[in-house]
């Protein structure tokens, strides 16, 4: 399986070296490294490629790595059912940037790329109905960036008294709570109580 | 042309009534029986005829994935029971799956048979529900009452093997939670048995009937082209000609030991989606009674003791390590390492899949949830266009979607 993978990925590199940044083979699955704006020729290859005919359009999604230059990770998925294989694709991206939309090709990637938008806050170029899909009409940020808080910022709830739904700010009776479980042993970088003053004990010693 | 515009002769031409009339916008849902859950629905309707559909979801949207970026493994895996409610166990399954890639974890022989056996439950659980509302969707009231009485028992199943009907929580990472006395399998199994009848007296109310078939034939035609190009899974590209099943064709689990055959169809329409799902419940069956003869001729453990999975109980009363590794696992949990994989399964519905990204901690850093009904409810602008007001419920029905896992 993985040697079928590995002719696929040196396969791609030599057909398109303009687009692919890097591939590798991970717990059996392909994944392709390319740049945003290559993405919808890429697909296209893809697409039409006799060794390769993924023609089905699995999963569109995103990762946030906040820290990054680069803020986010554009992660595809495809399916092909004719060679009986997965490809992932994956672009990094900054926030300001745009991706080129890929519903000439597969348009099924329309509710992907609004959910992107609507989680994320991705724009997509080209995209003819670039609304909020999963969201509250109205609604204001966007969810799966790690910096919005779990919470959120509003809450909602019928008003008895003006007879209609109100938009309120959250009020938690507690702050929400991050339980931290880490252990010290492994892992966690803690400084435990104590083992700050070993240091400055050898400095001394 | 609406009438205010006069053109540059200064004069309107006479309009007769067939002119002014203007396309019809209703609202479908949120509340309608016959959305299959809180689907709104915005339709262009010319007369009768659909000329627009313009689903709106997220009406039940509880950001299931934001709410795992916080919570650990383990902590997550109920929230997979609360997607597709209609066969839980195979959303867990996916997730469970997903888990013991990235931390190579080997599931023992006995558990890999428990959850085929589950998952199976799980698809007749599943088309049993679609296949009778369905039906009642296009006016047939008794099928889902029948049923329904066959569901009851499968989920006194679950009951038995989980302590839970719906939410069964039962697989886990490494296995399963707990092993099944014996006389479930028996029980099963005999079940099984009956169960055959029950689908030739629906069989009989529906398959030949005049009402059903007029309502169902060559309504919502998929074509494989199309099915393609809208990333269609499981049925929905079945009933279209081809045999594409994840069971066959990237074997998961032990599904590769178990001898079933792949339901196609031959139109790609509401009808012939109808006879796969009732030719899958009969596969289903044949791969309960192998399963339930390998179960017993099959013991062991069910869990892959590990880091990932509780010590055994008696252990835990004379080991102290096996009482800290108790302690730990369900306050901490499992660390995970560092990687990324999407790992899918043939859900009753079709790939069901989960894209893990793991940055070496006890929570997940991202976890998308792939699932069917999202695709299948996308096509449907594509899908109804053209057909009649009536015939939407009959799409939808025969899309077999459910809204815990389209709104995750």
């Amino acid at each position: 399986m993985s040697e079928a993978l590995n002719d696929l990925g040196a396969h791609l590199e030599s057909k398109r070296p303009d687009c692919v940044i890097g591939w590798e083979v991970a717990f059996g699955e392909l994944t392709v490294t390319v740049s945003p704006e290559a993405i919808p020729g890429f697909v296209e290859l893809l697409k039409t490629d006799p060794t390769c005919r993924f023609t089905t359009l699995v999963d569109i999604t995103a990762v946030d790595y906040p820290g990054r230059e680069k803020r986010f990770d554009v992660v595809y998925h495809f399916l092909s059912m004719w060679q009986n294989q997965r490809i992932r694709i994956r672009a990094e991206l900054r926030e300001d940037e745009m991706v080129p939309s890929i519903i000439e090709l597969h348009p099924s990637a329309n509710w992907f790329e609004r959910e992107m938008f609507d989680m994320f806050g991705i724009l997509f170029s080209g995209h003819p109905d670039l609304r909020r899909i999963l969201t509250d009409y109205g609604f204001r940020g966007h969810p799966l960036r790690k910096d919005f808080p779990t919470t959120g910022y509003t809450e909602v709830r019928f008003d008895e008294v003006q007879k209609r739904v109100v938009y309120e700010p959250v009020k938690l009776v507690q702050e929400y709570r991050q339980f931290d479980f880490m252990s010290p042993w492994e892992g966690a970088q803690y400084v435990l109580p104590g083992d700050d003053k070993a240091g400055d004990a050898g400095a001394k010693g | 042309m609406d009438g205010s515009t006069i053109n540059a002769r200064g004069f309107e031409d006479a309009r007769t009534g067939e002119q002014k009339i203007r396309n019809f916008n209703i609202n479908f849902g949120p509340q309608h029986p016959a959305a299959h859950g809180v689907l709104r629905l915005v339709l262009e309707l010319d007369g009768e005829i659909v000329e627009r559909c313009d689903p709106h979801i997220g009406l039940l949207h509880r950001g299931t994935e934001k709410l795992m970026e916080s919570r650990t493994y383990l902590q997550n895996l109920p929230y997979l029971d609360r997607l597709d409610y209609v066969a839980p166990m195979n959303q867990e399954h996916a997730w469970c799956l997903a888990i013991e890639k990235l931390t190579g974890t080997e599931v023992p022989r006995r558990a890999q048979l428990i959850r085929v056996l589950y998952c199976e439950i799980g698809r007749i659980l599943s088309h049993l529900l679609n296949v009778t509302t369905q039906a009642m969707d296009v006016g047939a009231l008794t099928p889902p009452l029948w049923g329904f009485e066959e569901r009851e028992k499968l989920m006194i199943f679950y009951e038995r093997a989980s302590g839970g009907r719906l939410h069964a929580a039962y697989f886990r990472p490494g296995g399963v939670h707990q092993d099944l006395p014996p006389e479930l399998i028996d029980d099963i199994e005999t079940w099984s048995r009956e169960f055959p009848s029950v689908l030739d007296d629906i069989d009989g109310l529906l398959t030949e009937n005049r009402i059903f078939k007029q309502r169902n034939v060559d309504i919502g035609v998929v074509s494989q082209d199309e099915a393609q190009e809208w990333g269609f899974s499981g049925v929905m590209v079945r009933g279209s000609g081809m045999a594409w099943d994840l069971r066959r064709a990237q074997p998961y689990e032990c599904y590769d030991e178990f001898d079933f055959q792949i339901a196609v169809g031959k139109n790609g329409d509401c009808y012939d989606r109808y006879l796969v799902r009732m030719a899958e419940m009969r596969e289903s069956i044949k791969i309960i009674q192998q399963a339930c003869e390998k179960l017993r001729n099959e013991p062991g453990d069910v869990l892959a003791r590990g880091k990932i999975t509780p010590p055994k109980r008696g252990d835990m009363k004379t080991s102290m390590e096996a009482l800290i590794h108790h302690f730990k696992l369900y306050t901490e949990g499992f660390h995970v390492p560092a990687g990324e994989t999407y790992a899918a399964v043939e859900a009753p519905k079709g790939e069901f899949g989960v894209y893990l990204v793991a940055d070496g901690s006890n929570k997940p850093y991202r976890a998308k949830l792939r699932a069917p009904g999202y695709l299948h409810l996308q096509a449907m602008d594509h899908v109804t266009k053209g057909h009649q007001l009536a015939d939407v419920a009959a799409i939808i029905g025969t899309m077999d979607i459910v809204f815990g896992e389209v709104d995750r």
